[in-house]
């Protein structure tokens, strides 16, 4: 195994300028096995973050030194990966979503910058600081969406728009953070504003020209969710059609939420493309009595056409805000014996889920963060068995849920390395108290909300990066983290991951142990996702983004009064208490690091 | 869902008409919704434009506006941050504020055409089961229909929107499509129902919709001004010159249609209706 992934390693060293000349293999397909290359957000369309690059080994990483930095010109949260194409690393930023092409032949010199002209009431309607996911490279171009729901096309050698096309109204609350995926010749693109009502969408474009090619809704009519003749078939109790409408109450599955705004994953084998919807609409569940289908559910397309051919729904008629985003990771997993080809997802409501990624089919079920609303997944039907206490309620005091509504784990993606088999993942350990209404005011007229208090999860800790064995459902190792773990994670085949803190720490670990290995302090919190590639001088680099935001660093980010504790949706009170403005400031800058 | 409690603090980049660098002492600096009715706009026809004036005058300041949607950051982004001093129409309590002593009362209202004589005097009513229900999502009456188990008849009215580029979508399209016979029965905010009914002799019912003992939703609401949280010498003056100018000012909201309540002090002394 580690003969084979050498040799890999050295033949992708040979690789990239040639396969970035020959226009055939120029799409994300070919290219993201070449792991001097990182083409797509999360590396690879099985979303495992795993490079095989081992340069970097536990032995001489202490020896890891910052090669250089580079300032993206923006104060918010910086989430997401760069990319590196042949010899350029392509840069992105929070709002208003700069782009650079970076020159790593020459001194990291910018070859060209490119800044999307936004329309600005974006800027209010977005939820949770102004992020930005990142990018996408196929066929000579970079593949972005922005804040204010356009979805553009960059030539990659010039930074010229090819194309643009609206994808969201941001007068309506409609915004987009993510970055999307391509897979052949679509980009596919989400949707974020579930706090306006916005319904959620996945839309594919034609990256030759932005045409639209489908649009697959979250709720609503059978023909809106493009549902495919042997949709959960072989699942048939976790919902069939006409539950789009039928789960929910009047007309409420139009404004019913189910946004698209996490990470995307493909396999192209079974010709699956893999993601998950966000929390129901409106934020009221008395107000949307039922499932509420197809909200907080993992999905699974024919990217050719958007017909779904399974549907999961995690957590039926949500109140808590458990949006069901985050990312899908695919690993052919050994289970019992049987070898599976596994669907991975570790989601806000703290239960991490194993799926047969061919049909849907439950495997393993189990908490990985403090969770107390439900006890357990039930296999059979595939829904949470619930404490009805935890249960939240307009009007009513609900306290002590644990995870609180930023989940056991927000957008951090995790990692899979196949040479350890363990998942690695970020997580958060915090939970909530829903207190009594509080009066609130819109368009003139007065209305009463809930205001949330989060408080520290057991321990204390806000954070705690854990590797996780998907086969059984178990923690192997954990490292107790201050602040929430809101930066992704990379697994390498030198048996290291990286990940950052919210103070600012960049860390490397052991793979199998988690001792850490090395450490070093940057300039803002870590919320981005760590990558790695071959320089032109082929050393391996590992880049990450600094630049603390997000929920839980907007207050810092945004600079927002400490005397508004439940400002943020309640994120002001627990990071001033938790010493978040104490450990570190706001402000964008990309890292790269290598061997001295 | 909650995120409507998110207050984003953020640079706004957008064009909007901010007054010159004024005197403080010559101007009442408002922030004003630019397409609301029957609050604020623009041509300054609202009833808190007619209050501005009257407030101006009794002050000895002219009236300086900041267009602003009142909409979610428009306290963070222009009351907190100077462009301008005062929200004329909030309710009390409402904490991202220093709010004035409440200057009126009011509520929410059933409203329906009278050609229909539906004669629904509360939410209890049978023919709220069936019966077409348009609602503002998330307002108390939507909470009350929710815990009631009223929802497949009922049809959502966002209060987001944007006045600068989807004016048509204010609050009042809820009372104009019951007019217009969509919906059978509008439960609204009092003063957009008795908007139509005053100024737009529209023949529509209203009923004030009761506060009930046993739920910690209310329907009532106490109205104050907003001022910047600190800036307690404008709250004095505008409390002294609500006070002086009340009679003045509950004409403009009788003119309007608003049903006014008790205030909820009077209330508490068994006053009547003032």
């Amino acid at each position: 195994m580690m003969l084979k992934s050498s040799v890999v390693a050295v033949i992708a060293t040979l690789v990239p300028v040639a396969a970035h000349a020959q226009a055939t293999a120029d799409d994300p397909m070919s290219l993201q096995s070449d792991d001097a290359q990182w083409v797509i957000p999360a590396k690879n369309y099985s979303a495992t973050r795993f490079s095989t690059l081992n340069k970097i080994t536990p032995d001489n990483v202490k020896n890891l030194k910052v090669s250089w930095s580079m300032s993206t010109g923006t104060n918010q949260g910086h989430e997401g990966a760069p990319l590196v194409v042949g010899s350029t690393m392509y840069v992105h930023s929070s709002y208003p979503n700069n782009v650079y092409a970076v020159d790593l032949a020459k001194d990291a010199a910018i070859k060209w910058k490119y800044t999307p002209k936004q329309d600005a009431r974006a800027v209010p309607v977005a939820c949770c600081d102004l992020v930005h996911r990142g990018l996408n490279y196929a066929k000579g171009k970079i593949l972005m969406s922005t804040l204010d729901g356009q979805v553009i096309a960059l030539d990659a050698k010039t930074g010229k728009e090819l194309w643009k096309v609206k994808n969201g109204d941001p007068s309506k609350g409609e915004t987009i953070t993510a970055a999307g995926l391509v897979v052949k010749d679509k980009y596919i693109v989400g949707i974020s504003g579930g706090e306006f009502g916005v319904r959620g969408h996945l839309t594919a474009y034609d990256i030759n020209n932005g045409n639209r090619l489908w649009r697959a809704y979250s709720t609503g009519p059978d023909e809106e969710l493009l549902l495919a003749a042997d949709f959960n078939a072989a699942n048939p109790h976790y919902g069939q059609k006409g539950m789009g409408t039928s789960t929910w109450q009047g007309d409420a599955w139009k404004r019913g939420g189910g946004t698209t705004w996490g990470w995307y994953s493909y396999d192209p084998a079974l010709n699956l493309f893999y993601y998950s919807t966000g929390n129901p609409g409106t934020w009221n569940p008395d107000q949307r009595l039922g499932d509420n289908k197809w909200s907080m559910t993992i999905w699974a397309r024919d990217p050719d056409t958007g017909m779904a051919h399974w549907g999961y729904q995690m957590t039926p008629h949500d109140a808590w805000d458990y949006d069901g985003v985050n990312e899908s990771i695919l690993a052919d997993l050994t289970i019992e014996g049987k070898k599976v080809q596994a669907l991975v997802h570790f989601d806000r409501n703290g239960f991490a889920y194993t799926m047969d990624r061919t049909n849907g089919t439950l495997l393993v079920a189990e908490p990985f963060a403090h969770v107390n609303w439900a006890s357990k997944i039930d296999k059979k039907t595939g829904r949470p068995v619930e404490d009805m206490s935890k249960r939240t309620r307009q009007g009513a005091v609900t306290k002590d849920i644990c995870p609180n509504a930023m989940g056991g784990k927000d957008q951090q993606p995790a990692a899979f390395s196949p040479r350890t088999g363990l998942f690695y993942v970020p997580t958060n350990n915090m939970c909530m108290d829903y207190e009594a209404t509080e009066v609130k005011y819109t368009a003139g007229a007065p209305y009463v909300g809930a205001n949330v208090t989060m408080k520290p999860g057991p321990g204390g800790d806000l954070g705690e990066f854990i590797a996780w064995d998907a086969t059984t459902g178990k923690k192997v190792w954990g490292i107790k983290e201050k602040q929430p773990c809101w930066g992704g994670a990379l697994a390498t085949a030198g048996d290291i991951v990286f990940y950052g803190t919210m103070d600012g720490w960049f860390k490397a670990v052991h793979a199998k142990t988690g001792k850490l290995l090395w450490k070093q302090k940057v300039g803002s919190g870590i919320v981005g996702a760590p990558m790695t590639f071959l320089g032109p001088d082929k050393k391996q680099y590992v880049a990450v983004y600094s630049g603390v935001g997000g929920w839980f660093g907007l207050p810092v980010s945004q600079d927002l009064p400490s005397n508004d504790p439940y400002a943020a949706l309640g994120a002001v009170g627990l990071a001033y208490k938790n010493g978040l403005d104490k450990a570190t400031t706001k402000g964008g800058e990309v890292y790269v690091f290598a061997l001295e | 869902m909650m995120r409507d409690s998110l207050a984003v603090a953020l640079v706004f980049l957008g064009a909007v008409s901010s007054p010159a660098l004024a005197d403080d002492a010559k101007e009442l600096k408002v922030c004003g919704d630019p397409s609301n009715l029957p609050f604020s706009n623009e041509k300054r026809e609202g009833l808190e434009n007619k209050i501005a004036d009257v407030l101006a005058k009794d002050l000895g300041l002219t009236v300086a506006y900041t267009w602003w949607p009142h909409q979610r950051g428009v306290v963070k982004r222009v009351l907190n941050t100077g462009r301008c001093d005062v929200m004329l129409g909030i309710p009390k309590g409402y904490d991202p504020v220093l709010w004035t002593k409440p200057y009126y009362r009011t509520g929410y209202v059933i409203a329906y055409r009278k050609d229909r004589k539906l004669k629904i005097h509360n939410l209890d009513d049978p023919q709220l089961k069936t019966l077409k229900i348009g609602v503002q999502v998330n307002t108390p009456p939507h909470d009350a229909l929710g815990q009631r188990g009223i929802a497949d008849n009922v049809v959502g009215y966002q209060l987001m929107f944007d006045s600068n580029y989807h004016a048509e979508d204010y609050p009042g399209k809820l009372v104009e499509d019951l007019l217009a016979g969509s919906v059978d029965v509008a439960l609204v905010w009092g003063p957009i129902a008795g908007y139509f009914a005053a100024k737009q002799a529209a023949p529509i019912e209203i009923v004030v919709l009761e506060d009930r003992p046993d739920s910690s939703t209310p329907f009532a609401f106490d109205i104050s001004m907003g001022v910047k949280k600190g800036n307690t010498a404008l709250k004095d003056k505008l409390e002294d010159s609500i006070a002086r100018r009340h009679d003045e000012i509950v004409h403009i909201l009788k003119d309007y249609g608003v049903p006014l309540l008790p205030a909820a002090d009077d209330k508490a002394r068994g006053k009547g209706a003032r």
